[in-house]
């Protein structure tokens, strides 16, 4: 260890007093190199996310069965674009740029959840994401809201508010269907049968394997465990698996009156590492039609910075 | 006081003022501020990149305000606040600190005095 500056010892004290004391982290404060470089790729991944998770679902846009659910696909994936944005926002107030975040995302140099690397085959796979992945994602961000990074807790907050409409319209969705024709429930219970695996391995790897988290937890970054978490998730869906007609495909899964919470059977972590690792169904694509949208729309963010120039109205 | 390129959310003091401005395609920064009815001041809503205001409001009419959420929108070049730096917070907002006589609490009123 070298020794720390008498100054910065006491920037760190003041830190850890502030975060102790279940106050805000704000972007001009002192705080530690590791602390922001977490957040930065804790915020920079979730942002990724929100933005590529726009294509499984706009894929099906077009395709939606009535204007209604046209219409209501159409805010959904405009509100994944947004909360991007605010997240972006969020992370460039720890100094780094949207441009670097974005070149960063087309090289791979960082992630997105894995989630979103799986296909959307039928249309009521836009039922299980809202259900399923979006119901994943509000329990894991509904505790960031507290998070002690001011920026970041009043983005989630602002997202928070808005993913509740998304998971209903899933549920919604699934409901109907499952609620139709025998082929519709059959259709329903498929994209169940393949989305809710993948939504388990969202909380991200077990504790005993997951390398940030005794950190950001002290941070105050991170509230609860990844299967602290996954746990709730399980006995959240249970019961609303049961009102949709839906059974969740876990032969494993069943009440534990000792633990007042649900076992369920063990996940395959072999298959998360390796669509992690960029081998999973739809990797290559997702990452090749972002790229592509950002080169071609390269010409309007030239024109737009050109007009700008030209009558003078430039933000600096 | 201190100008900074985010004075409003930016980086503590000392870090590269030229991140942000790195290529030409990056576009500046805005603070946007809604007031979400009549009768309550503008609130800072968050930010966004625009390359120019017209654009800037657009932006965040489509970004903060999707769902009703205001009557109006500010948006202002992040570059072009001032803020104080929490560095001097001790100093800066010292002179209120010992003047608790501005706080009506601080008198001592006798029971049954009303409408005071």
């Amino acid at each position: 260890m070298t020794t720390i500056a008498p100054e910065e010892a006491a920037q760190e004290a003041a830190f850890d007093a502030t975060v102790a004391a279940e106050e805000r982290i704000e972007p001009r404060d002192w705080m530690p190199e590791a602390y922001r470089s977490t957040l930065v790729r804790q915020i920079a991944q979730h942002a990724h996310s929100e933005i590529i998770g726009m294509q499984p679902e706009a894929n099906w846009i077009t395709r939606a069965p009535s204007l209604r659910r046209k219409a209501i696909l159409m805010a959904k994936v405009q509100d994944e674009a947004g909360h991007g944005l605010y997240l972006y926002s969020a992370a460039e107030t720890l100094g780094t740029s949207r441009d670097e975040l974005l070149d960063k995302l087309h090289t791979g140099r960082q992630k997105y959840s894995s989630i979103f690397n799986y296909p959307t085959l039928t249309w009521a796979d836009v039922g299980a994401i809202g259900w399923l992945v979006d119901g994943a994602a509000i329990t894991n961000q509904v505790p960031l809201c507290r998070c002690s990074y001011g920026p970041y807790a009043r983005a989630m907050v602002r997202i928070c508010k808005e993913e509740s409409f998304h998971q209903r319209q899933g549920y919604e969705l699934l409901l109907t269907l499952s609620r139709g024709t025998d082929a519709q429930h059959a259709m329903a219970q498929d994209a169940v049968n393949r989305w809710w695996w993948p939504s388990l391995m969202m909380f991200g790897p077990p504790d005993d394997e997951s390398s940030h988290s005794a950190q950001s937890m002290a941070w105050k970054i991170k509230r609860h465990s990844n299967d602290e978490l996954r746990q709730r998730f399980v006995d959240i869906c249970v019961p609303q698996a049961e009102a949709l007609g839906l059974t969740l495909p876990d032969p494993d899964l069943v009440w534990n009156e000792d633990r007042g919470h649900h076992d369920f059977g063990s996940i395959d972590w072999t298959e998360f590492r390796e669509v992690l690792k960029g081998n999973g169904p739809c990797n290559e694509q997702r990452i090749n039609r972002r790229r592509r949208a950002h080169e071609e729309g390269a010409w309007v963010r030239e024109a737009a910075a050109a007009h700008a120039a030209k009558h003078g109205k430039a933000g600096r | 006081m201190t100008t900074t390129p985010r004075p409003a959310e930016s980086r503590a003091s000392g870090a590269p003022a030229e991140a942000a401005d790195a290529r030409p395609t990056d576009w500046p920064l805005w603070e946007v501020f809604v007031r979400s009815r009549r009768g309550l001041s503008h609130t800072h809503a968050g930010s966004l990149h625009a390359p120019d205001a017209e654009m800037a409001l657009r932006n965040a009419r489509d970004l903060y305000t999707r769902r009703s959420e205001g009557v109006s929108l500010w948006v202002v070049p992040s570059a072009q606040i001032t803020a104080s730096s929490p560095d001097e917070k001790d100093a800066f907002f010292e002179p209120a600190g010992d003047k608790p006589y501005r706080h009506p609490t601080f008198y001592e009123i006798p029971e049954g005095v009303h409408h005071l």
